[in-house]
């Protein structure tokens, strides 16, 4: 279908834009690269009075990385991510879960803004802003505040955003060298959202044992969240295939899909424990070099790629 | 609204309303409908136009966000009545039944093999993957791609399936 009718604004400045969508009007909507709303609109499920289209205003579309970690602008997009080659050391489970989101020609347009606001419960970045303890950066004509994603995503497409507010960047904290991370998901096509994913990390000490652990999952729940009772089971324990076993049943134990038109809850709740699985183990394979025995009771359950 | 920007090389001028698509604007308005619109919604790849050299679904992307910027559509890639290296390509595999997706895979790979000359088998199913087919189940569209390769400076031919680059003429653009 073809949209419904709107204005269309282009303000050249953060200050314009914010006082359009704080106009009393109401019912103003930012447009970053579209790749959302646009579907949106042409599903009819919005109809908003005015786009505030962000493509002129300068700025909010630098990777900054230094000591204190990594700052992503709001209009950073996926493609600037895909070619960020810092990001390998800097952040390494947004550099491994970058390939799976959305398709080429939907990669040079989506935006890391409209990927937070829009807020799919299955979209790989708000998991990891999830799983990697970001913070999300928030600006309105009131001024600006900071929001942990955590307290951000509140549901399927709903945030913690105001109608008027904007997304300006997320900040992630700095990565130790020799964390140990993955991220898994399966999605039906390649760069479609997926069904599941997890992004996993963990600190090892010199007796093998996890500290600081973090099991992040997409696609599992309403919302992108951390699945702390599965991190109990692998958090001060030494982590081998025992372990790495535990934690996956929790996992499968912890999350609440809902049937969809995709996979059944069922199916979803297994799937979580097979990536989480595999994700751990790959995890604990990349800072040792490969345990075996960890491995070789994740590949029964397929390919990892 | 009044927009202006390029299309294959020509300056235009359209008015359009706030809301309408580019592959409206393109197909309405100029009557370039090489662009096919498939699904509307960002899903089948079919409306695939260039913009500043980057591949990009026209159906999400509204006319009035392309101002000043330079479009490539399927029209644009012939040298008038003289296929391009890769359309060519596509006619000795038959990588085309219906020839719906045609214009989609076409943009799509030509944006790829501009940037990316020596793309891998692999680098160009996982790029085509956002474009549907439902009529050739992919395999000669990924060795048209590969053969073509060669005419954008990327590795000769598709050795595997026995098509030798030369046939493409090397006439890069
Ligand atoms: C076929 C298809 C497959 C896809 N697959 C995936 C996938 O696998 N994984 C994935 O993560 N995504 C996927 N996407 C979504 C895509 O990545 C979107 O681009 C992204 O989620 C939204 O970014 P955008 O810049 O296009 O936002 P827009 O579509 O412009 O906006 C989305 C929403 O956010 C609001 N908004 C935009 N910018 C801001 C801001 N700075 N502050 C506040 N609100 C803002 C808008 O008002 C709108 O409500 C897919 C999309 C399509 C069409
Ligand atoms: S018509 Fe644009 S992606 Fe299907
Ligand atoms: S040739 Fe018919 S859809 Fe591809």
């Amino acid at each position: 279908m073809k949209p419904p009718q709107f204005d269309y604004a282009a303000p050249a400045t953060l200050p314009e834009a914010l006082a359009l969508l704080a106009h009393p009007d109401g019912d103003a909507r930012p447009l970053a690269g579209g790749q959302s709303l646009m579907p949106v609109l042409a599903f009819r499920l919005a109809s908003p009075r005015l786009l505030v289209d962000l493509r002129r205003i300068e700025g909010m579309d630098r990777i900054d990385i230094d000591a204190q970690g990594v700052r992503m602008g709001a209009k950073v997009r996926w493609c600037d991510i895909e070619r960020d080659a810092r990001l390998r050391t800097a952040l390494p489970p947004l550099a491994e879960a970058i390939g799976h989101v959305a398709h080429y020609q939907i990669r040079n347009r989506g935006t890391v803004g409209g990927s937070l606001a829009h807020a799919d419960p299955a979209a790989e970045l708000p998991g990891i802003a999830v799983a990697c303890d970001a913070t999300i950066e928030v600006a309105s004509v009131r001024g600006t505040r900071n929001i942990a994603a955590a307290d951000f995503f509140q549901g399927a497409l709903a945030t913690a955003l105001e109608p008027d507010e904007l997304v300006t960047a997320i900040s992630f904290p700095a990565w130790p060298a020799g964390r140990a991370s993955a991220f898994e998901e399966l999605a039906r096509r390649h760069g479609d959202f997926a069904m599941a994913g997890t992004a996993v990390w963990f600190d090892l000490d010199a007796a093998g044992r996890a500290h600081n652990t973090h099991i992040g999952v997409i696609g599992a729940s309403d919302r992108p969240r951390r699945l702390t009772a599965a991190e109990a089971k692998l958090d001060g324990q030494v982590v081998d295939a025992r372990s790495i076993g535990e934690a996956a049943c929790a996992a499968a134990g912890a999350c609440d899909p809902a049937d969809d038109l995709h996979a059944s809850a069922a199916y979803r709740r297994n799937l979580v424990g097979v990536l989480v699985e595999r994700a751990l183990a790959r995890a604990l394979a990349g800072t040792r070099g490969g345990l075996a025995a960890a491995g070789s009771t994740v590949n029964r359950s397929g390919e990892s790629h | 609204m009044e927009v202006s920007f390029k299309v294959n090389g020509n300056a235009v001028k359209a008015q359009v309303e706030p809301r309408t698509t580019l592959s409206l604007c393109l197909r309405d308005h100029l009557k370039l409908t090489g662009t096919h619109v498939g699904c509307e919604h960002g899903v089948c790849g079919a409306c695939t136009v260039i913009v500043d050299g980057e591949a990009v679904r026209s159906c999400l992307t509204l006319a009035v966000q392309v101002e000043g910027r330079s479009i490539t559509t399927v029209e644009g890639l012939a040298h008038g009545d003289e296929l391009s290296p890769l359309q060519a390509a596509f006619r000795r595999h038959n990588a085309l039944q219906c020839g719906f997706c045609t214009p989609g895979m076409l943009t799509t790979a030509h944006a790829l093999l501009t940037e990316e000359p020596d793309a891998s088998a692999d680098r160009i199913r996982e790029v085509l993957s956002g474009n549907l087919c439902r009529c050739t189940g992919y395999v000669s569209i990924v060795e048209a791609v590969l053969d073509a390769r060669a005419a954008y400076g990327g590795p000769a031919g598709d050795t595997a399936h026995g098509h030798a680059a030369a046939a493409t003429g090397g006439a890069g653009r």
